[in-house]
């Protein structure tokens, strides 16, 4: 099973204070960021005290990703010499649009890999869909590299990028989730969703998950510590869903013993589609619970 | 090498540090260290810089160092940053 990402929490990469608390602030993973939360002045102070921190600090089981500048900009190349000998877990290149960035820039990973003795594809990708462009190539995008563990939809630069208005219902970015759970799914790797920007609204952000979550999407991101905790709970299955797919295991595992082909429980037909989910939703609760799921 | 000329990394937030390398007034390394940790780790403060000095081969400068609770990775990072800064003239 692909690594359980709930919550992606975007943390400022010139902010030691942030850096240094990362690993405690309860999200799955970890974004460092180099770009956007980053001045154009600081940008060679940022990647220098990310790469210690990597280096340093113990983040446990919070994966840790980077997000590097965009591939339009003097620094990506920059960014990566520094951080991929310090060995984040993930690269989340902004702004991708094409297959063709992927791969270049895995081959610049790969070159780096091959120069300090890392095993070839060890760093994995997450690439920031987040224009027109991007979205339309989603599919041959997720296609790209072997390194995709995940397509982000990132909607404020989407939102400007086509005209639209950012509103907290999300309508105007329906469409654009809907084509990033499809081609991510159908690239058999996850959907991570828009962070909420609205950090004081708590029922808006849960609405959104909620939705989010509806849709397919696998977690969301989120640009503030207190959004953690809520976007987890969203994530996280409920003890309905646990016991729903406890018992639909069950019943697939007693039918098996008595050589029955034909499933049903509580008068619901038991098919493939539904014991995949009762799987899924049991190896989310096992890996979010770190154990069994009897337990 | 010398340090000449002025570079500046870092801020005075918590948990940060803020490095200032000017030229030397007497022509060895000078290090100025204010910190709100100085009692319990000036020494192991001084010592980073020394090393860092070391790696980069600086023999003279001036390093004032503005502490504010910062870990060992972080004034690493950015007494690079100020040299590096220093070397293409920022």
């Amino acid at each position: 099973m692909s690594k359980v990402r709930r919550t992606m929490l975007f943390i400022p990469g010139d902010n030691p204070g942030m850096l240094l608390n990362g690993g405690v602030l309860g999200a799955d993973s970890i974004i460092f960021d180099l770009e956007d939360a980053v001045s154009l002045t600081e940008k060679d102070s940022a990647r220098i005290l990310v790469r210690n921190a990597l280096k340093n600090l113990d983040y446990g089981k919070t994966e840790v990703i980077v997000r590097i500048n965009a591939l339009n900009t003097d620094f990506w190349k920059k960014d990566l010499d520094q951080i991929i000998p310090a060995l984040p877990e993930v690269i989340m290149p902004p702004k991708i649009e094409k297959a063709e960035e992927i791969v270049e820039i895995c081959e610049y990973i790969s070159k780096i890999e091959k120069d300090m003795g890392i095993e070839d594809k060890t760093i994995k990708i997450i690439p920031i869909i987040e224009t027109s462009l991007g979205i339309e190539n989603s599919f041959q995008i997720g296609q790209a590299s072997p390194r995709l563990e995940a397509l982000f939809l990132g909607a404020e630069d989407l939102t400007a990028n086509i005209g639209a208005k950012r509103t907290k219902s999300g309508d105007e970015i329906f469409y654009s989730r809907s084509r990033i759970v499809i081609a991510a799914k159908a690239s058999e790797i996850q959907a991570i969703d828009t962070p909420y920007t609205d950090i004081d609204d708590e029922e808006g952000l849960k609405k959104d998950a909620q939705f989010a979550k509806d849709m397919g999407f696998d977690g969301k991101a989120s640009i503030s510590p207190r959004h953690v905790e809520t976007i987890n709970k969203v994530f996280t299955p409920s003890e309905e869903e646990i016991e729903f797919a406890k018992e639909v295991i069950e019943a697939i595992n007693r039918a098996e013993e008595e050589g029955r082909g034909v499933i049903s429980m509580k008068g619901q037909m038991i098919d493939a589609p539904i014991v995949n989910r009762a799987n899924h939703v049991l190896e989310i609760y096992k890996s979010v619970m770190g154990g069994s799921i009897n337990e | 090498m010398k340090i000449q000329g002025t570079a500046i990394a870092g801020t005075l937030e918590s948990n940060d540090v803020l490095i200032t390398l000017s030229p030397s007034s007497n022509n060895k390394v000078e290090i100025d260290l204010n910190s709100i940790v100085k009692k319990q780790f000036g020494d192991r403060i001084e010592e980073i810089v020394r090393e860092m000095l070391e790696e980069f081969n600086i023999e003279e400068g001036n390093i004032k160092i503005q502490d504010m609770g910062a870990l060992d990775c972080t004034i690493k990072a950015r007494i690079e940053t100020a040299i590096l800064r220093l070397k293409e003239g920022k």
